[in-house]
């Protein structure tokens, strides 16, 4: 753990004519292994810094706070990856902590989509990430990181998350740079295929059968 | 990990380093907008200034501008803006976005994509 900072960009350099920043981010509860799978892909060691988000304060912890302005700050991590010449990914450790999702919109604005992690362990964690991603039409997929062997199937898991049938579920090791590779394929392959079949991603599947939880 | 000064920053440091300011239009910078440097520090520049000039000979991402100066994403963008305006930085901002529910364009996806399964 380094706690200097530097003003040398430590790592791969990008390209010269590096020039389209593109955005994934991965969710899901404490530990799952967020961190973990950042590192695995990363072509540069995970970096982490802070936003300060500031909006007026309808109750980020409490409903019944006074109306005046909030300050939140947000600590991240991320990574990088180089796809090509000109694009670039960053891939992004969301905070697992529940009330920053107030300021997901804001934070992650123009994400491409997201990997929600869960450990089948502590799925309830889960939910609440689910819940605002499709609460925003953020799209998504879901990567089960196996801690040890797998005791249920992905379909019992699906079912357990009450997931939709057209939205992905695969299994992954986050400490694994192919197994995290794939996912991020998988949510690509996702992306693509909305994208080829709006009617699809406008009508947000499920999100209105998930707003009455919200 | 690297592990920014963020946590123990001083307010009275983030004031110096932004002249008090706390608004910027932050539409302007993304979190992955790519800096690159369009001259040298000179003498006399805020440290800070001088930092990023230096650290942008080639393109980097206003996100990692932040974690390796050890300030909060929005001051960066303050001192961004600074940069920008003296035309001592210029900006490449993202292309491929997503805004609201509607997606990309799919063969930017489709590139996307299959960048990854090449990696
Ligand atoms: N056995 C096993 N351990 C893992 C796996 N993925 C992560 N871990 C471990 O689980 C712990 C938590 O992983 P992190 O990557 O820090 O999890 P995180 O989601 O970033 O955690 P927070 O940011 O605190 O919410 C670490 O000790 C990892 O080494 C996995 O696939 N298998
Ligand atoms: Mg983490």
């Amino acid at each position: 753990m380094h706690s200097r900072t530097s003003d040398r960009p430590e790592g791969a350099q990008l390209s010269e004519s590096a020039r389209d920043g593109l955005k994934i981010v991965i969710v899901g509860g404490f530990g799952v292994g967020k961190t973990t799978m950042v590192r695995s892909v990363s072509e540069i060691r995970p970096l982490s810094t802070e936003e300060t988000m500031t909006q007026a304060g309808v109750g980020i912890d409490d409903a019944s706070q006074v109306q005046d302005k909030t300050t939140t700050t947000v600590a991240f991590d991320f990574g990088r990856i180089s796809l090509d010449e000109q694009m670039v990914l960053y891939l992004f450790g969301a905070p697992g902590q529940e009330r920053f999702w107030f300021l997901w919109d804001r934070l992650f604005m123009g994400t491409l989509g997201a990997v929600v992690l869960v450990d089948t362990n502590r799925l309830s964690d889960s939910w609440y990430a689910i819940d605002r991603l499709e609460h925003h039409g953020t799209p998504f997929i879901v990567a089960r990181n196996n801690f040890g062997e797998p005791k249920h199937t992905l379909e019992e898991v699906r079912a357990a998350l009450d997931l939709p049938a057209d939205i992905p579920i695969v299994d992954c090791d986050a400490r694994e740079r192919d197994s995290s590779k794939a996912v991020l394929v998988a949510l690509a392959r996702h992306l693509y295929s909305l994208s080829t079949s709006p009617s699809t991603f406008s009508s947000a599947p499920s999100s209105a059968a998930q707003e009455s939880t919200a | 990990m690297i592990r920014g000064a963020v946590d123990s920053e001083d307010p009275d440091r983030l004031y110096t380093v932004t002249g008090g300011r706390s608004r910027v239009d932050e539409s302007v910078f993304d979190m992955v907008t790519l800096i690159v440097s369009e001259s040298e520090p000179s003498p006399g520049m805020q440290s800070e200034h001088a930092k990023i000039l230096r650290m942008c000979h080639r393109p980097l991402a206003v996100v990692e501008i932040s974690s390796y100066l050890g300030l909060p994403v929005s001051v960066v963008k303050i001192l961004l803006c600074d940069l920008l305006d003296t035309g001592k930085i210029t900006a490449r901002h993202p292309q491929v976005v997503r805004s609201d529910r509607q997606l990309p364009e799919p063969e930017m996806l489709k590139k996307v994509l299959v960048a990854l399964q090449n990696l």
